[in-house]
């Protein structure tokens, strides 16, 4: 089992180090950066002065090999539009979007599995209204149910703040908006409008595995064993939908967190999805391909962590590893 | 002696949106403490269905419209499903067909049975695993302590049915309902697991229901049987008198078209007519089509100038030759750190087929016969070894030119005819399709003509060209699939358990078309089952495979007679057989 756990981190090592190269060839082709640092005024001779202290004049290798260790003792350099560190923008907006994120999934899954085990097993009216309500979920664009949220609870009735993330309580550089009940309050809609879609991918997936296992020839040996419903549905059969349903809830969590844009842009949620906006129009480059290193690695990371849940959930995956 | 299980003109009906289909028709049926009742029929007989009604698990929207099921005197019809589930497992068990997928294969052997055991009595939880344990010893299983606490993907196939034979008796049921426990088995671990049964049976004093579709098992284990066809009782009464002396035409005929492991016939009976031709099928034609036509079409094929009418006549040079082959597969991916561990499925194989010949491949699962049918029509790439075709050398598979005459020339029928045809392709574009490729005909109509001429070849209606294969059963998908090799103008061709997916009696049809197929054409077959009686009435001479390895190699008289190798014997021995 442990060589399986290294072999995958020997994988999601190479995996960075692409995305790396492709993080660093922004730096070369997206512009000359020495033109975008000075002003039209700057002699020929201070330009190619400021090119050999930066290292622009280094062999590409010897460059690349800096990016790499720079990124790796996460000096990511400074922003070309606020002339501040990048690593300072960026913790500060990192807890804005993790904790948007996490809450939209504990949304996503608190209401999605149970409704999808509901929908797998029970027909009727309910069920029926639910899969309805999810088809309009996954089909709506998510800037439209969050203005329509926003002009429901902020705007019509009031009850909630339309923008920003509220007051803030600082741990550490961690500003977390947990500890306040205005910090709650501007969680909600975006967490909301964030987690639907995965809610109702969640809801749609976990419904037809369980279809699936419930036509399988052990939940029937079980029925007809008399194991009881409860045990039947929940130890037997949810357990057995799983896999699949680990898989695309961790693939869908990386995209939450990487593209919440379109949210954190509707709700002005000051996150790093934000931030990456406003970098695109400035075209400012070291916060873009820091942003693409940190996305990166957060997949790679969950999906590391989906292959481990692998290994909790499946025997037949846990011995294979051993011995693979 | 009342009876444990009284089933009263029992009869199911599915609605379907053709209007109602009947599954069962008043069914009367009685088991005894003590005796094995066997349910024989062929495939849609109703005999699954009365093993679900009983238990309570019909397959919606199936419902029992009239009759009464009497457990002990209680009718179970009608209970509401809670009193039902108190009963199910802890009265009436069952044993389901494929151990591969009956088990839950994400809990141990032990939740599993300490489940069950504590789902139906109040003990606690290490009395129930001492229970588990002394249970699974008495199925047989070894080394219970430690092996307990394994996933069932641990174990093998004969050894999961004896598990999944201990779950259906942890809680010492009355009657168990097995519903084709050795169908998915070895012949060997078959013989095991009825003797198992037939023990625990007589032990503990239980009835059983045992469902199948082998009148051997029949023959060998149970007490009583009841023939079943379309949901009807055909007979029933005691096993030795009903097959001993069968009182009814259907029974005879069914016996009949089992393969005879004793004798070779000629030919086999045909008990079903034709399925279900209207005149529609039968008069749409195509100009000038006929199965005589489309043997024409292929005797005059040039290659066939030589062609033996005589197969006895084995001097001629083999027409296949296989010497030193080996195939190895690699489990699982190789490691990054670790060698390739690799898995040996054929080790030094030697193989002659001659000309006109039928070579009969027998074996257990495992033993490579199928790896070898695929080495040789180039799907598996041997590692080691050589094939010579025709006197040329073959190729292997990676070596093989798309255009390679061996191609054309050797052709495949498979196991499974539900998935080896396209279901999006229409019969006429799957068997027209070799036609096409091969460049055997010139022109459109002329394709058309040779299409529905092969399928009169192999006794389907013309109009069937301009259907879809799941419009057809499993048998007539089977002789699409001939009729797709044969238009190849193969001179070789493998079967791979061709009727092993189908009925006796339509496998009995299906054996003799390719019987008179392999007369007519003097085609060369190599011709792979599991089910040796199948293997006398067609091969020529016997190979036996057992792990990757020749075992034996003879004729096939001989070989039922008296075989030489040890192995053989006993899979003779082993094999279920009428005696009648």
């Amino acid at each position: 089992m442990l060589s399986f756990i290294l072999r995958r981190l020997l994988q999601s090592v190479f995996v960075m180090l692409a995305v790396s190269l492709i993080a660093f060839s922004l730096f070369r082709f997206v512009g000359d950066p020495i033109a975008q640092m000075v002003g039209q005024e700057t002699s020929v001779e201070d330009q190619e002065n400021l090119r050999d202290r930066l290292g622009l004049n280094d062999p590409l290798t010897t460059q690349y090999g800096r990016f790499v260790s720079n990124l790796s003792k996460a000096e990511f350099g400074y922003s070309y539009r606020t002339r501040q560190p990048v690593s300072e923008m960026i913790l500060s907006r990192l807890p804005a979007t993790l904790e948007l994120g996490a809450i939209s999934l504990i949304i996503s899954l608190l209401v999605g599995i149970p409704a999808g085990i509901y929908t797998a097993l029970k027909r009727g009216a309910l069920s029926n209204a639910l899969l309805i309500a999810t088809l309009i979920g996954i089909s709506v664009p998510t800037f439209v149910i969050g203005i329509f949220l926003i002009y429901l609870f902020g705007v019509s009735l009031g009850w909630l703040p339309t923008f920003g993330r509220g007051e803030t309580v600082a741990l550490g550089w961690w500003q977390t908006s947990f500890l306040t009940l205005s910090g709650w309050k501007s969680l909600l809609l975006p967490a909301i409008t964030l987690g639907i879609y995965q809610l109702t991918l969640t809801m749609r997936l976990v419904r037809a595995e369980m279809q699936d296992v419930l036509k399988t020839d052990y939940i029937k040996f079980a029925t007809a064993r008399g194991i009881n419903y409860r045990s039947l549905y929940m130890n037997h059969a949810f357990r057995n939908t799983l896999v699949p349903v680990v898989t695309i809830i961790g693939l869908q969590l990386g995209g939450i967190i990487a593209f919440s844009i379109v949210t954190e842009s509707v709700f002005q949620w000051p996150g790093m999805g934000l931030l990456f906006l406003d970098s695109i129009r400035y075209v400012d480059i070291p916060v873009m391909s820091v942003y693409l290193v940190l996305i990166a690695l957060m997949f790679v990371a969950i999906n590391l962590l989906v292959d481990m849940l692998y290994l909790a959930i499946d025997p037949r995956v846990r011995l294979k590893g051993a011995h693979g | 002696m009342t009876a444990l299980l009284n089933i009263e003109n029992l009869s199911v009906k599915f609605p379907t949106r053709f209007g109602e289909f009947t599954a069962l028709d008043s069914i009367d049926l009685a088991v005894y403490k003590g005796e094995i009742h066997g349910l024989v029929g062929e495939s849609g007989a109703g005999k699954s269905t009365i093993g679900a009604a009983v238990i309570g698990l019909l397959q919606s929207p199936g419902y029992i419209s009239a009759g009464r099921v009497l457990f002990n005197g209680d009718d179970l019809v009608g209970m509401d499903d809670d009193t039902y589930h108190q009963i199910r497992g802890d009265r009436i068990s069952m044993i389901f067909q494929d151990p591969q997928t009956s088990l839950n294969p994400l809990l141990t052997i032990a939740t599993q049975l300490i489940e069950t055991i504590r789902q139906h009595s109040n003990v606690s939880r290490s009395d129930a695993r001492q229970k588990a344990i002394s249970l699974l010893k008495e199925t047989g299983l070894t080394d219970v302590e430690t092996r307990i606490d394994e996933y069932p993907h641990q174990f093998s196939g004969g050894m999961r049915q004896r598990v999944v034979i201990a779950l259906a008796l942890c809680t010492d049921p009355e009657l168990i309902i097995a519903d084709e426990p050795t169908t998915a088995l070895d012949v060997s671990v078959q013989k095991q697991i009825l003797a198992l049964i037939k023990s625990l049976c007589a032990e503990r004093n239980i009835g059983i229901v045992l469902i199948t579709h082998d009148i051997g098992v029949i023959n060998e284990i149970t007490d009583h049987v009841t023939v079943l066809r379309s949901g009807r009782v055909i007979e029933t009464g005691p096993t030795a008198d009903v097959l001993g002396n069968p009182a009814e035409e259907y029974t005879r005929a069914l016996m009949a078209a089992v393969p005879r492991l004793d004798k070779r016939l000629d030919r086999f009976r045909n008990i079903v007519s034709d399925d279900e031709l209207n005149s529609d099928d039968t008069d749409w034609h195509i100009q000038d089509a006929s199965a005589a036509y489309a043997s024409q079409w292929l005797l005059s094929n040039n290659s066939s100038q030589q062609r033996p009418s005589a197969k006895s006549d084995n001097n001629h040079d083999p027409i296949l030759s296989v010497s030193g082959l080996e195939v190895t597969f690699n489990s699982g991916q190789p490691g990054w750190f670790g060698k390739e561990r690799g898995f040996k499925a054929l080790t030094n194989i030697n193989i002659d087929v001659f000309p006109g010949e039928v070579l009969g491949v027998v074996g257990e699962s495992g033993s490579g016969k199928s790896t070898l049918a695929k080495a040789i029509v180039g799907l598996v790439n041997p590692s080691a070894g050589s094939m010579m075709f025709k006197g040329d050398d073959l190729p292997p598979g990676r070596h093989r030119s798309r255009k390679h005459q061996a191609r054309r020339q050797i052709q495949m029928v498979f196991q499974d005819p539900y998935s080896s045809l396209n279901n999006r392709q229409t019969v006429e574009d799957i068997i027209s399709e070799p036609i096409n490729f091969y460049n055997l005909s010139t022109n459109k109509t002329d394709t058309r003509k040779l299409v529905a001429s092969v399928l009169n070849l192999v006794e389907m209606p013309q109009r069937a060209m301009l259907k879809y294969p799941h419009q057809f059963s499993g048998g007539q998908r089977q002789r699409i699939a001939v009729a797709r090799a044969l238009v190849a103008q193969p001179e070789f061709l493998i079967c791979d358990e061709p009727t092993s997916a189908l009925d006796v009696s339509i496998q009995a049809q299906l054996l003799n078309l390719l019987k008179d197929l392999q007369q007519t054409f003097g085609l060369s077959i190599l011709f792979i089952s599991h089910n040796l009686a199948v293997i006398r009435q067609m091969a020529d001479r016997v190979v036996v495979l057992k792990n990757g390895q020749l075992i034996e190699t003879a004729g096939t008289e001989q070989f039922f007679n008296s075989p030489s190798d040890q192995y053989s014997q006993q899979l003779l021995r082993e094999t279920p057989s009428l005696t009648f």
